[in-house]
Order: C-alpha cells, then structure tokens, then sequence
C-alpha cells in the first residue's frame, strides 16, 4: 500500500515548506509522507538535495536535511518522495568499493547494481536467534589476546583520547585479524564519520598496504562533509555488513570511527528540534539511538557468517565518564582503553589494561581454545598488576623508604609489565609468546601471592626468577630505560 | 468470557513521533487501554487523554506510517496470560513468545506480528482439586498440574471472583483454553487467565519478612543478606559487573521460581542465559535451572515502550506464581533502562521535566514497583484459616548510573525504596576483585529481622563471625587511611597483621569465581567455616605475635596460602579439609619460636 501511494506521489513536487532552521525544514502538509521517507528536496536553482521524515502532525511535518539548509527558501524550494524508507545498495559488488556516508559512489565507478535494497535502520535480531559468540580471534596484541580477548560477534569498542594512536591500533587489529581459515570469507566494512582527510588517508592506505584493500567496503563521511549525513553513514555500514555476513557468509569486522561525532550530529538535531536535553546536551535517548547501532553484531544460528564490531570514540578530555564513552559502555560487550601516561612513556600500543573489559572472552578462551590456564593466568597479572599500580600511587606520597619488601616487588612488577606485556611496539605478537612474557613477569612475583591461580598450574608454569625480586627478568634483555 | 459486543472506537492518526503517537476521535477510550496503530496493527498504550484525542505509546516502531492510518481501541488494559507453558519460555516485553516471532519472521524481528504467549495446542494433565458445590473465592486452586518436574501449577480462580463450583472437569488431559470448571452463575472457568500488568494482583496480607534470601555469594548472603520478599538494588557502573551478579543469583538463590527481565540490555547476554540455564543444576532441587525459570526480553535496540511494559509483565508472572504459593525472584536487568523509557515518552509529552530530564512521577513509579515485592498470605478462602498458602516475591534490580555516579535519580530513589543495595565498585572491578561489591558503601536492612532464623539455622557462630569480620574490614579502612599518609612500615606488627589477615578475607571470602565449578555457589556451612578458621587464624597469630615472633616469620608460613585455597574446595569437600587444615594450622604456629 505504501508502495501504490508511493508510485503516485513519486515524482510529484510540492511546494510545502513553511519554516527552516538548523538542519531542519518543516512542510505543512504532512499526510503526504509516510513517517522515516526519503525526500528529494529541490532548490530554485537546480540543486537538489535530500532529507528524512522525522515527525508528522496535523500542522507540519518535521524533515531533517541531510545537505544542511543554507541556501532553502520557503517560497522556491518544493519537495518530492524518494523513496519511503532510508535504503543502501546491497550486493556482494560492493566490496572493493567506497561511498559517501550515505551510500552514494565516490570511486568514480557506476552505481551498484543492487540485489537488494535493504532499510538502513535494520531491524532487531531475535535474541533467541542469536548464535553465542566463541570464536577466538587472534589480534596480534597482547593487552587484547591475553586480557581483553576478542571474538567474532563481539562489538569492542577503542577509547581513546585526542592525539592517542587509536587509529594504528585498529589497523593492527585490522591486519592480524583478517587472518581466518581457509574457507572463510573475510572483508572489512569502514564506517567513516566526520573523521579528517588525514585520517580516512591513513586508514585507506593502511587497508592497501596490508593487501586488506580489496576486501574493503568504505562508507566515507569525512569532517567537511555535511554533519546530518553521519547519522546515516554507521546504519549504511552496518546494514551492508548484516547483509554480508547473513546472507552471503562473510566474516565482517565493522570500523566505525569516530562515534563522538555521530553523536554530535544528533544532539545537533536534537537541539534544533527544541528536545529536552539530557547530560552535557545530548538526547535523553542516546542509549537507544547508539544501541540501534552497537547492538546489530553477532552471530545467527545456522549462518556461517558473522559481524564483529569495533567502534572508535574520542573520549572528550580523556574523560571516560563523559556521556558518548558511558552510553557506549554500557551497550558494547566491553571496551580498550588507551593511556595517556603510557603514551608519553613511549608505549605502544598504550592500552591501559585495568579500565579494560572483554565481557565474552570467557566464550572465547581457555581449554582447546587458547589455554586451559587462560583465565586464571589473566586474572592473576591483572591482579597484580593493579596492586602494582597501587603501590606506586603509594609511593608518590610517602616515598619510596617507607614500602615494604613487598611493596617493591610489586612495583617493579608493574614497571616491568608496561615495558614488556603492554608495549609490544607495532608489530604481531603470537598468543605463545603473551602467555610466556606473563608466566616470567608472574616470576617476579612470590609464589604465595598468586592466589588468583591453580596450584597445580603453578607447578607446571611457575619459576621465580631472581631471588631478591627487585630485578626485572628482563634486564639482561632490555637495557632499563627507568 | 461474556464480554458484550461493542463497536470499536476507531480514530485516526494524528501524530506520529518515534514511539509516540496521537489519534483523534478516540472519545470512550480509558487511560492505559491498549490501541492497535495504524494498518500494521501495532500495540500501543493510551498514556494521555485530551477530549476525544488521545497520546499512546507504541510497543513497536512507528516508521513508514502515515497520518490519517485507523488507530482501533481494543477495551482493555495491557494484559497478560497466565497459566501452565510460562516456565521455561522466553518473551518479549509484550508477552509475545520469542521462538514464535522466530518462526513467523525469521531471524530479524519484523513488525505488527501477533503471537500468543502460551500454547493453545498443547495439553496438560489435569486434576481437580474442588468439587461441585464448594463456594470458591479468587485465588482458590481449582486444580493442579505438573508443569515442570520441579514445579507443580496451581490453576487458580481468577482474582476477585467469588461463586460456588457448579461443575468440574475431571482429571484428564486439557488444553489452557478448554473450560475446566463453571461457576454456579455460569461463568466458565479455564486453565489461562489475563491479569492486567499495571496493577498489583491481590493478596490478603502482608507478613513479617524472617527467612533469608540467600545467593550462595559470600559478601551479599554474610555481610547483606536479604530477606524472602525483600527487595535488593545492585547499581554499578559498566564493566562493574551488574549482570553477572544478576545472573549468579539466578541460578543459585533459593527461591522456586526465577523471572529474569532483561529491560534494554544486550542480545548476547540473553543468548548466554539460553545456552547455560538449560545445562546448568539448580542446586535446591537437582532439575535443570531453566525449569524454573521464564525469561522476558527486550534488548536495547527493541522498541522503547516495550521495556516500561517488560518489567511491568516479569511483576505480574512472578506474582502469579507467588499467588501458587512459591517463592519467587525477580531480576530486572537494567531499571536504569526502564526509567529511561519514561524519560523519552514524557519527553515526548513535553511534560515538564524533573531531575535530569526524567519524569516527576519517576520515584512514584519506582517505589510502586519494589512495593510489589514481599511475603504475603494468598488469597482464597484459607486465608484466614491456620493454614494459609503463603508465597513470597523478592526483587533484585540493576541500576546502571551514567558516569557511575551514585547520587543520580534512578540510584538515589530506589535506594530509597528498596531494603539493601549492593553497591559495585569500579575500582574492584579493575582489580577482577568479582563480585565487585564494596562493602563500605553496601547495605541491608533486613539483617535485624533475619538474626533470629540465622542463630536458628546457620553455621555455628555466625552472627559472631560476622560481626568480627565486618570490624575487621571496618578496621582495615581507617588503617589504608594511615599506610596512605604515612606507609606501611609505620605499623606496628600486630597492625600490619589486621591489614594481611583483611587482605586474605577479601581475596578467599569476598571474591568469589562466578566461572569455577567448585566456588560459583557458596553453601552456609562453608561460609561459616571460612570465616571460622581465618578469624582463628588471626587469632592464633596475634597470640603468636605476643610471644615476639616477628610478623614476616608469621606470614612466611605456607598454611596461610593453605587456607585462602580452601574455597576452591566443593561444599562437599569442604569440612573435612577445614578440619585438616585448622589442625595443622595450630601447630605451624604452636612450633615458630621467637629466634
């Protein structure tokens, strides 16, 4: 039904506008337009642009333009329908491809041919369709195998603060994580908003080089592209991965970069729709916007396929309470954490562990998995490594005379654990050699502290190293640059 | 059921935005009626009136509909079906069987689909328990049938009916809409009923709350218990671990009958419930946990006024049970959710806001939801004799505080109205000090009241043991306080000692490993004896330390790691082991000399 109206009203322009402001115009006839609908907005000198049905009265029709409205008058610019839903071209041709941030080719290629048109808002996954995520996906970094275990279905968000390396972290998880068996199919959906030249430069050319390029669907909303259209671009991303993953057995890994300014583009939005502003001005209904878009990763019972996510956010001022990292936090099944201390100490990749989360990656280790000792093993370094941290807190207070014998094994634990477990530098490093690096950092440590750990495991993988403890084990090594 | 025909009011859609909507020409339509929108169909509930237009939220989403779609009254409340086919089933926030909406839509849920939520095909063995004749009242068993091994299902006569049994079928096989019984005044009586979700369903009294709810976790059953019919919070920012919580106490508590609601949050934590309940022992009974347990979800990207309506529908399922006499737990994960569903609807009203946006009619709400817990005397005519039926119905929240900030809305009212919180730490959290529940900041009120049935029934000393243990973490607070400004080396050795011996009760008690066979669920008797032999040890070691053996010698003892590896023991294994270790613990000491 919507179809037959919609065939008659196609075509059809109507000269409805009666207000404008911010990235919103209102029409006063709002019978004609199904709510969500497309509309191709017609400017009086030839441009056209595009906009969406937000809200319909009985007075006016609320529509968000996704080109901004600089330039729409009330009296030269009429509307028609484009199209009764938001859709994205869907066929397995758009791999290799790259799109504006509302699906458009920018590659200088003809359209897709679509196989099918698929509603960009998607729909739910039906909880009891969902496959449990287990699938260990080997990332190559030490602070996400060993502690913060990623797997496939998984949503894992990158926090990160502005001039922290989050993007080559991602593009080495990019590179190790293409790795599947042979028969899989793997390909990369990134999801660029408001992101810089720079950025989608680094990021393209990081897909090319590690011969990841080919398998690259890029959506591209850069920083000088028009804000409204970011809220579309992550939705474009995802339902062309769901469609890849569900329907034609990819493994999808989505890169959604940077969500803080998706969610700028809606509390713009929001702001001009006069809404009741929730914490720091955003939508009180952020955490369901965002969740619309977090929440379309998993797996299916019965399909091969798979779509694991790993958004990208700026913390603003490396705060992690702020309203975009909370929300996200809330909605993804965990979350890596970048550093700035760690960052300045020449860290790389500066993932500060203890804020860290991988809420499945108890589905994605331990026996036949990666090791049996896996979670104990963690959990006994995290430990660990937190008391160390403690301790040098102490440490700046009452100086370093006033700690106990133990006191100093931990700090010197913790010292270690940064230089060796969590700066790896940019390169892979196998699972094996994490497990290994831990067992001799646990070295450091006296056997009666690890609690955290099986006592037959301790028998089998513990060896102290150097009496005194003071000394890392990696002194011979590494010259201290303490 | 003899409901008069009527025409149906039938309005038209005036406006549509997100989960609102509005309709005119709506006049005789009651607040909290639920409306079909629009061609789909789609659920909505009336939540403002205007002269003939009314304000309704809908249930699913209300994109690519036009202004002018039929907006139909139904002449009901939101309801719910309740009879035998509940346990074991999951549903969405509307009652609508999920594995259902799987067969009709497929893997992604589509819109305006009408599901029942129990089986109309399926038969239950039924026997009768009244007899022509015999005056009945609501909430008088009618009969009886097993639903599960575990759970026998009370057919209840509706609530505030009264008659006299004309007629009952006998034992036999019926389906839940087979009429089972008919009253004197002819009114048929059936294994299903409807039950309105918004309103409480009654009982006769409220009771004294005097049994303990208990968790088999170690910090909240020792040092916060709750009672059967209480009400609990556990707020906690993310990654603190609300939900594991939520999920170990459903699977270890006590209580007969589990409704977990998961209220907006993520798909992947209910997949985890359906692939680990059904293989999981409950450990009270032995059967499979999801044998007693029915799970309503709606996740985070499912339409927002579903979730005000799922943990208004989980109430009214766990009350039904309570209603047969069980001792039921809710859990709603997260009532944070929730209340950010009524933020957006009264938004959507442009009502005036209170506190951070949400609604002022956010603490009522809240406290009419905990109020809804409790231990109460059944209706039905036993209820004033010896021998009533008594059932219970505790809840346990999630509040999820944005930033982790405790003195939030949702936070500060349901500690208001709720008996204790269980407050998670992120720094423990960080630390994988799980549960991650500090115990500076948690609290219950119902340990009073429980005293007299924990010196009755629980492990030897207990109360004592508590006590100790609480002064002694007490203790070790004021002392980091000191280490803090001074350093450890400061303390004396008997000080030093107190800081290790609150260091191995929080790293052998408090924590406990959600993910162990043998630590997950914590018995009594091997909580006792924990706290027994580490106090004994801190006993032991002060005598110790007063014949002037230093403090390191004291630590070095390899007894000590011993006794923190004691709960990796099996409730089982436990007390021989206790006993072992206790034994040689005494004589490591007796031997350390001073020199």
């Amino acid at each position: 039904m919507t179809e037959s109206s919609g065939e008659q009203m196609l075509h059809k322009e109507y000269w409805d506008l009666t207000y404008v402001s911010g990235p919103l115009v209102f029409l006063q006839n709002a019978r004609r337009f199904p709510t969500g609908a497309i509309l191709n907005i017609h400017l009086e000198n030839g441009e056209s642009r595009q906009g969406q049905v937000l809200e319909a009265t009985t007075t006016h029709a609320v529509v968000q333009v996704l080109q901004g409205t600089v330039g729409i008058d009330v009296k030269g610019t009429s509307v028609s329908l484009r199209d009764d839903a938001a859709r994205v071209a869907c066929s397995p041709d758009v791999i290799g491809r790259r799109f504006n941030g509302v699906g458009q080719p920018i590659d200088g290629l003809p359209p897709v041919v679509p196989e099918k048109e698929l509603e960009i808002s998607g729909s739910a996954i039906n909880p009891v369709s969902r496959a449990q995520p287990n699938d260990f996906i080997e990332t190559g970094v030490s602070a996400i195998d060993g502690f913060n275990t990623l797997v496939r279905g998984q949503k894992l968000p990158i926090f990160l603060g502005s001039g922290l390396p989050g993007n080559e972290l991602a593009n080495l998880i990019v590179q190790n994580a293409g790795t599947t068996r042979a028969e899989e199919q793997f390909v990369i959906v990134f999801g660029a908003m408001g992101i810089t030249a720079r950025e989608a430069q680094y990021f393209l050319r990081a897909f090319d080089e590690g011969g990841q390029g080919g398998r690259v669907v890029a959506f591209l909303n850069q920083a000088d592209d028009p804000a409204i259209e970011r809220l579309f671009t992550p939705r474009c991303a995802l339902t062309v991965a769901e469609y890849l993953a569900f329907e034609k057995d990819y493994q999808v890994l989505v890169i959604l970069t940077d969500m803080t300014n998706y969610c700028e583009a809606l509390r713009q939005v929001s702001s001009a729709r006069e809404e009741i502003p929730g914490r720091r001005g955003y939508p009180g209904y952020m955490y369901t916007d965002l969740s619309t878009i977090y929440e379309r990763a998993g797996r299916i019972r019965g399909k091969q396929g798979s779509v694991t996510q790993i958004p990208m956010l700026t913390m603003p001022d490396d705060d992690i309470t702020h309203p975009i990292p909370d929300l996200t936090g809330y909605i993804t099944e965990g979350q890596i954490v970048l550093g700035r201390g760690l960052h300045r100490q020449g860290i790389f990749p500066p993932v500060d562990i203890l804020p860290c989360l991988s809420r499945l990656m108890n589905n994605g280790i331990g026996k036949d998995k990666t090791e049996e000792f896996h979670r104990e093993w963690a959990n006994q370094l995290y430990a660990a490594y937190a008391q160390g941290t403690n301790v040098r807190k102490l440490m700046a207070i009452v100086g370093e005379d006033a700690l106990t014998e133990l006191d100093r094994k931990y700090l010197a634990f913790a010292n270690a654990f940064e230089r060796e477990m969590t700066g790896q530098g940019f390169s892979r490093r196998a699972l094996s050699q994490t497990f290994e690096i831990g067992w001799k950092l646990l070295g450091m440590l006296p056997k009666e502290e690890l609690t955290r750990i099986n006592k037959k495991t301790i028998d089998s993988y513990y060896t102290p190293i150097m009496e005194d403890g003071l000394h890392s084990p990696f002194m011979d090594e590494v010259p201290s640059a303490m | 059921m003899a409901v008069a025909v009527q025409e149906q009011t039938t309005g038209k859609l005036v406006r549509i935005s997100g989960p609102m909507i509005e309709a005119d020409e709506m006049l005789g339509v009651g607040m909290g009626e639920i409306v079909r929108v629009g061609k789909l169909g789609l659920m909505g509930e009336v939540i403002r009136i205007d002269g003939d237009k009314v304000y309704a939220q809908v249930f699913e989403s209300t994109e690519g509909m036009f202004l002018g779609e039929p907006v139909v009254a139904t002449g009901a409340p939101l309801c719910v079906e309740l009879g035998p086919g509940l346990l074991g089933a999951t549903f969405d926030g509307i009652q609508r069987p999920l594995e259902d909406l799987r067969q009709s839509s497929g893997d992604f849920i589509g819109r305006g689909i009408t599901a029942v939520a129990l089986d109309r095909e399926k038969k239950w063995p039924f026997a009768p328990r009244v007899t022509p004749g015999q005056a009945v009242l609501g909430g008088d068993i009618l009969g009886v049938t097993q639903e599960t091994r575990v759970i026998e299902h009370r057919i209840l006569v509706p609530p505030r009916m009264t008659g006299v049994i004309a007629w009952v079928a006998p034992e036999g096989e019926y389906t839940v809409t087979d009429v089972i019984a008919r009253l004197e005044d002819g009114t048929e009586l059936r294994m299903m009923h409807r039950s309105p979700v918004k309103q409480g369903r009654p009982f006769a009294k409220k009771l004294l709350l005097d049994t303990p709810f208990l968790t088999g976790q170690r910090v909240l059953d020792c040092l916060f218990p709750i009672a059967m019919g209480g009400s609990a919070i556990v707020p906690g920012g993310f990654g603190t671990g609300k939900t594991v919580v939520e999920q170990s106490i459903s699977k270890f508590c006590n209580a007969q009958v589990i409704v977990y609601v998961g209220c907006g949050e993520r798909g992947n934590e209910m997949t985890e419930v359906l692939s680990e309940f059904p293989h999981l022992e409950d450990p009270n009974t032995g059967e499979s946990l999801m044998s007693r347990t029915i799970l309503v979800v709606n996740t985070s990207n499912m339409p927002v006024a579903a979730r005000d309506a799922s943990v208004y529908t989980g109430m009214t399922l766990a009350e039904y049970y309570r209603d047969q006499g069980y001792d039921c737990a809710l859990m709603a994960d997260s009532t944070s959710r929730w209340a950010e569903a009524l933020r957006e609807i009264s938004s959507r009203l442009e009502e005036m806001p209170g506190e951070e946006g949400y609604p002022t009619y956010l603490s009522a709400r809240i406290a009419e939801f905990y109020e809804r817990t409790g231990r109460v005397v059944c209706c039905g005519v036993l209820a004033d004799s010896e021998t009533p039926r008594i059932g219970s119905l505790t809840a346990v929240g999630a509040v999820s505080p944005p930033g982790g900030d405790y003195s939030e809305p949702v936070t500060q009212t349901s500690q208001r109205v709720s008996g204790a919180v269980w407050a998670l730490d992120a720094a423990l959290a960080y630390r994988r000090h799980y549960p991650s529940v500090n115990w500076n900041r948690s609290y219950s009120l119902y340990f009073d009241a429980l005293k007299p049935w924990f010196e009755q029934h629980g492990p030897a000393n207990w109360i004592t043991l508590r006590q100790e243990a609480m002064t002694l973490l007490q203790r070790d607070a004021e002392m980091q306080e000191v280490v803090q400004l001074v350093g450890p080396d400061a303390l004396q050795d008997a000080e030093r000692l107190v800081l290790e011996i609150a260091r191995m009760l929080r790293e052998m008690f408090l924590q406990q490993n959600a993910f162990s066979k043998s630590d997950m669920f914590c018995g009594l008797e091997k909580m006792g004896g924990l706290l027994d032999i580490l106090l004994n040890f801190h006993e032991a070691c002060r005598e110790t330390l007063k014949r002037e053996v230093p403090l390191s010698r004291v630590l070095d003892l390899p007894i000590r790691e011993e006794i923190s590896r004691l709960r990796d023991m099996s409730n089982e294994e436990f007390p021989a082991k206790k006993a072992d270790v206790q034994e040689r613990m005494k004589q490591a000491l007796a031997g350390l000399q001073a020199h």
